[in-house]
């Protein structure tokens, strides 16, 4: 008992010994030694005076559940950890990565599409969005076994993450749910009603979000191919559940709400590139808790996602801007930024498949595709996605799909086995080629449900309550015409 | 009296202020603008939307001072804020027809 009172430095109170704690090793580790230390220094007969051993098999078992019980604690603090960070990324990182994109008038309207889904989709997700997604249910849907979170607790779910409450597993997966419709408001920021944007994101959610993660990553889901998927696509952060299907709904909401009034007549510079900087560090430093936390455990699969995820938003970044440094002549600050990000959205369904070297050649590939598409391909379809998310997203999302089946390896990701057990190989490096064409599959299913979704979704708003602001509001603005504020109050 | 009005280039500011300093003139009022005379703007790029900017960044002073010391002031103010390259800015003089000092009701150069 004085021995786990001098390994915490905590005085507990007399009476209430307490035991080791099997969570905190380093701690009994030393409490061990000072025990030891402490039983030589005492007389030979109090050591005859206690109870007998306990038997060897007892110690053991209290050995495993103390082992058990050390990786729990160690793989839910690093899930936790890693929910915060991808809720990092949507508010601040893009709320001021988009925000700093939009005119002055529009910087708070752009923050809120971000921060209110912070709100609307932990709703949903709490009453249906969870078990729809996660629920067993059929190769599309989950079903409504968790509605209401009912029996989602501290136990964990072994189909998922077999080591943390599932509690843990639910509200992680819960902020990848709020970011996806938030990158789509890079499509429609300077003209959406905010009212539109609300009901077509509920609805976006529900009937685009919550089935195509469960076919990814659901037990039973159409494209897991590690439960059960007829179609075994390799997703290991979300390329195609997060980034194709936002990014494909942006170009479709792009097209559908029309450019904005003066685009390309009149200047929409950036109103503060300094926001959008510092947004999109957030969001770099963010992804470690969107694809290293994909991992679901702190395990050396994690630390390899980790690694692929820098070394892929290095390189993406260095892409961009040596192309537009050629292009343009000069290397700018968004450039940079905007290859960061393309980069990181390439690598996140690779993440936890790649080397660092592959990582490497998908985040250079996608810095200048990318770049092509926002500045050659965009001019010249003429289309106004604001803040590029079909671009980066997009783009990014299909490529780095489309690459992961190339250079997925059974030496970083050994966990599928057939069934007798031997590991399986990955991509095309594994000598897997056809894994492309299962590749290819995942992202055709993520484009039309997303332009299928997305435009019958915006028909409904359209027809129920109109999706575009009056002209005189989107001149005035819509931090004061929606919102009645003003981002900037000088005279304050 | 006469009130001065300066537009200079931002990185000129402390000379000029400097240069008042040493000669003895109290006072100015500051503000942050966007102008061009014949000098020719630039191209600025975001992600491949091209923008000429004509406007570029300046700054005006405006002072108010007794006649007598309005040739001092300029002379001052030309000296320092000319690098000798197009946009250095420009200077323009008022004669002012009243001052007053609202804590006192002091008037005229006596309220300066």
């Amino acid at each position: 008992m004085s021995r786990s009172r001098i390994a915490r430095g905590v005085a507990f109170p007399a009476g209430n010994p307490p035991s080791i704690d099997p969570r905190a090793p380093r701690a009994a580790s030393l409490a061990r030694w000072l025990g030891a230390a402490l039983l030589l220094l005492l007389p030979a007969s109090s050591l005859f005076a206690q109870a007998p051993p306990p038997s060897l098999d007892a110690r053991l078992a209290a050995v495993e559940a103390a082992a058990k019980s050390a990786q729990s604690a160690g793989d839910n603090a690093w899930m936790l950890v890693s929910a915060a960070l991808v809720l990092m990324m949507t508010g601040p990182g893009l709320a001021l990565f988009y925000g700093g994109l939009v005119r002055r008038k529009n910087v708070l309207s752009t923050m809120m599409h971000s921060f209110i889904l912070m709100a609307v989709v932990t709703v949903l997700w709490a009453v249906y969005g969870y078990s729809l997604s996660f629920g067993e249910g059929t190769a599309f849907l989950g079903d409504f076994r968790y509605l209401f979170l009912n029996g989602v607790g501290a136990a964990p779910n072994p189909d998922y993450a077999a080591t943390i409450p599932q509690q843990t597993f639910m509200v992680y997966q819960l902020m990848f749910a709020i970011i996806t419709p938030a990158l789509i408001s890079g499509a429609y920021a300077e003209r959406m009603k905010f009212s539109a944007m609300l009901m077509f994101t509920v609805l976006w959610t529900t009937f685009v979000y919550f089935p195509m993660a469960h076919m990814v990553w659901g037990k039973g889901g159409l494209l897991n191919a590690f439960l059960g998927g007829k179609i075994p696509c390799f997703d290991f952060a979300g390329g195609t559940v997060v980034h194709i299907t936002s990014g494909v709904s942006a170009l479709v909401c792009a097209l559908y709400l029309g450019k904005r009034k003066g685009y390309l007549s009149e200047p929409m510079k950036p109103h503060s590139l300094t926001f959008s900087f510092v947004g999109a560090a957030l969001l770099w430093v963010g992804w470690f808790g969107f694809n290293a936390g994909s991992a679901l455990a702190a395990s050396p699969l994690a630390t390899s996602a980790f690694v692929a995820t820098h070394f892929g938003a290095a390189a993406a970044t260095l892409g961009w801007i040596l192309a537009e440094w050629i292009h343009n002549g000069k290397p700018s600050m968004l450039g940079g930024i905007s290859g960061a990000v393309a980069g990181l959205v390439a690598i996140t369904p690779a993440s936890g498949f790649v080397k660092p070297f592959p990582a490497m050649l998908i985040g250079f590939a996608a810095g200048i595709v990318c770049f092509l598409m926002v500045t050659a391909v965009k001019g010249r379809f003429g289309y106004d996605d604001t803040l590029d998310a079909f671009g980066v997203h997009g783009i990014g999302g299909t490529l780095g799909a489309l690459l992961t089946g190339v250079f997925a390896t059974s030496l970083v990701n050994d966990s599928l086995k057939d069934s007798s057990g031997k590991t399986l190989p990955l991509g095309w490096v594994d000598g897997n080629a056809a894994q492309v064409l299962n590749q290819l599959g995942g992202v055709a299913i993520s484009w039309v449900l997303a332009i299928a979704g997305s435009l019958i979704i915006l028909k409904i708003v359209d027809l129920t309550i109109g999706v575009r602001v009056r002209p005189d509001e989107e001149d005035e603005g819509l931090d004061i015409s929606l919102h009645g504020e003003e981002g900037y109050n000088f005279e304050a | 009296m006469k009130k001065i009005e300066a537009i200079i280039q931002p990185h000129k500011l402390e000379d000029v202020k400097n240069a008042l300093t040493a000669i003895g003139v109290e006072g100015m009022t500051i503000s942050e603008v966007r102008g061009h005379g014949r000098q020719k703007g630039h191209k600025e790029v975001y992600r491949g939307m091209e923008y000429q900017v004509d406007l570029l960044p300046k700054v005006k002073l405006e002072m108010v001072v007794p006649d007598a010391r309005s040739a001092d002031a300029i002379q001052a103010i030309s000296t320092a804020a000319r690098t000798g390259k197009i946009g250095d800015g420009k200077i323009f003089v008022f004669d002012v027809q009243e001052a007053i000092r609202i804590r006192n009701d002091d008037r005229g150069e006596g309220a300066l």
